[in-house]
């Protein structure tokens, strides 16, 4: 018995202090700001959702957040469809330059997105999108696309070559045999790429804001004016925080079968 | 009505993977491509099929030229060595799949799977996956799927090269007969010698891109046409003696004197390659005639009624077939005595120069 009790309790350790930071957000989402100025408290003594409330009630923080998870959504449904027949081609075909061309796709996420905010702010300003949700939806691709093609060309890669040729012999054509055959073999993988496009997109904050300004301003941006306009609402910004947090718990929870697999089979 | 690969030729890059291939592969009898592996004859097949194509020559089907004719486009089917099904789909519908592309109404469907399913005693599992399959009844799937579809060329590469013995040998007996029926025209590779000859039909023998001779198969492995057949058809290895004849006298590398007896006896003078099979070679003297050499057994492979020993003989390792299980242990000293009325010569070129069948009819 000792041999299963020693791993138990580093197990619990490790998930006390994986998990603190985010217990002690919901902690002080729950409680007052002069219940918060006033000392620390391991849980919240009276407890309170008028944080939470308040953000609801308020069209801004609500409109920030359907933005956020417009351009999330954007995002990764164009990343993954671009990735899929790139992942496929790169995988499958034998072209000139195809080695160079799969590294070269790296190289966009070699330099920081930063490089790329003022090109991207006069390229969108130019053609009308600045300020929209397709902006910073496109923005995202720079890194989305190639960590997209990346996964995908794994998962590509463990579908025998087989399974293509014996559906051409069959008589499928090229597009149904994607979408019939090839597709539900890469379910999982293309599982996983989601949720990594999902989660690169929803944490990045720089190109986000820069290039919106009223209309469709990310909530992490919200976040940074709320409190450089009243101070600082410290169980305001928390309970916004814990709500930047739900869509992500709800992605994984949704994937989660598909990511246990997904690490298991292929490139991640 | 049949397959003609006219000059067929394959580059890629520099090298030359098949070479000037002519071969013609008719309806209805079971067309044995016998090569070792990386022969070329998954590639034979694979240009066959349309699923690469050549860079020199002509493929004709039934008379008409399909050299370039896309895969989707061919009247074709393939069965490959590993088992290849749709994950995704249950076995009926993997077996139904090439009649779906082709929208044949859903009760000629049915009554085609069924009719395979039952071939290949597949009914209990048509609502299963293949993953839940063992590897025999998947290979079953992949047959079934090739059958249903009545193409007109079907590929069978290795079918049965990773199923387990008995499975191999059962199905084996059934699908000459299930294919026979379809009237197509059959093309069957294999790396074994004694498989070509159970499905008996014609033979071709691979060889490093090239056919190297192609004919009903007991005949090809009666009289190998060159060395490279021969050795291609010869399980276990072919065991082959270097000799110069000069008149009633042949000398062997190692510079023993032999008279000129057997398959050498009314050959001119010169170098000869003679190759003999393993049930030529005796360990124990049959006749006064046959020459005997004196070697070391190396190793022994009992196979229940048959032992294979290999025996060191100094100018090279030969494997000699004794009936029963016989103990040979290696470091043990034993004569090989060669049958050279059952051997075959070869020209320094390779190709035959004489045959125990050439003697019979001569």
């Amino acid at each position: 018995m000792r041999s299963t009790i020693a791993p138990r309790i580093s197990l619990i350790i490790y998930l006390l202090a994986l998990m603190l930071p985010v217990y002690w957000l919901i902690n002080l989402s729950l409680r007052t700001n002069a219940d918060i100025m006033s000392g620390m408290a391991l849980w919240p003594h009276h407890p309170t959702l008028a944080k939470y409330r308040a953000i609801f009630a308020d069209p801004t923080w609500v409109h920030a957040f359907g933005v956020s998870l417009s351009y999330v959504a954007i995002n990764t449904v164009i990343s993954v469809s671009v990735a899929l027949p790139a992942a496929y081609a790169f995988n499958r075909y034998r072209f000139v330059g195809d080695k160079h061309l799969f590294f070269w796709l790296f190289t966009n996420l070699m330099a920081p997105s930063a490089v790329f905010a003022l090109p991207f702010f006069n390229l969108f300003y130019a053609v009308g999108l600045f300020d929209t949700v397709w902006a910073v939806a496109l923005a995202h691709c720079l890194f989305n696309v190639p960590l997209a093609v990346w996964i995908l060309e794994g998962f590509v890669g463990g579908v025998p070559r087989e399974i293509d040729e014996t559906a051409a012999i069959d008589g499928y054509s090229f597009p149904r045999f994607f979408l019939r055959l090839f597709l539900p073999l890469i379910a999982n993988g293309i599982g996983v790429t989601a949720f990594f496009c999902f989660m690169f997109s929803w944490v990045e904050q720089l190109l986000a804001t820069t290039l919106t300004s009223s209309n469709a301003l990310p909530f992490a941006a919200v976040m940074t004016r709320s409190y450089s306009a009243s101070g600082m609402d410290w169980s305001l910004l928390a309970a916004a925080g814990v709500l930047t947090m739900v869509p992500g718990a709800v992605v994984i929870w949704f994937v989660r079968n598909h990511i246990a697999k997904g690490f298991a089979l292929g490139r991640v | 009505m049949s397959l003609v690969l006219d000059n067929i030729g394959l580059r890629a890059g520099a090298t030359t993977i098949i070479d000037g291939m002519s071969l013609t592969l008719r309806r209805g009898v079971m067309n044995v491509l016998l090569g070792p592996t990386l022969a070329g004859k998954t590639t034979m097949m694979r240009l066959m099929a349309g699923l690469d194509q050549p860079t020199a020559g002509r493929l004709l089907l039934d008379g008409k030229d399909v050299t370039g004719l896309p895969v989707r486009k061919r009247s074709v089917a393939m069965v490959y060595q590993q088992f290849v099904n749709y994950p995704s789909l249950t076995v009926f519908e993997n077996i139904a799949s090439p009649l779906r592309v082709a929208r044949l109404p859903t009760a000629e469907i049915e009554s085609r799977v069924r009719h395979a399913a039952s071939l290949l005693r597949l009914e209990p599992l048509l609502q299963r996956m293949p993953a839940q399959l063992s590897g025999g009844q998947q290979q079953r799937t992949a047959i079934a799927r090739a059958l249903v579809k009545r193409a007109d060329l079907v590929l069978l590469d290795e079918p049965l090269a990773n199923l387990d013995y008995k499975l191999r040998e059962e199905l084996r007996e059934q699908l000459p007969p299930i294919f026979a029926e379809t009237n197509a025209i059959l093309v069957y590779a294999t790396t074994e010698p004694t498989e070509a000859l159970l499905l008996g039909g014609e033979t071709a023998t691979v060889w490093q891109g090239r056919v190297t001779q192609h004919g009903p198969t007991s005949r090809v492995y009666r009289q190998p046409a060159n060395l490279a057949a021969a050795r291609v058809f010869s399980d276990p290895p072919l065991n082959e003696l270097a000799v110069d004849k000069r008149g009633a006298e042949v000398i062997t590398a190692a510079g023993r004197r032999l008279p000129s007896s057997g398959v050498l006896a009314n050959l001119p003078d010169g170098h000869y390659t003679v190759g003999f099979r393993c049930d030529d070679a005796a360990l124990t003297r049959e006749s006064a005639s046959a020459p005997g050499f004196a070697g070391v057994v190396a190793v022994t492979e009992l196979s229940g009624t048959e032992s294979f020993v290999h025996v060191d003989v100094g100018i090279g390792t030969w494997v000699c077939l004794v009936r029963g299980v016989h103990d040979w242990q290696p470091g043990a000293a034993a004569e090989v005595s060669v049958d050279m009325h059952r051997a075959f010569a070869f020209d320094p070129a390779g190709n035959l120069a004489a045959s125990p069948a050439m003697a019979q009819t001569a």
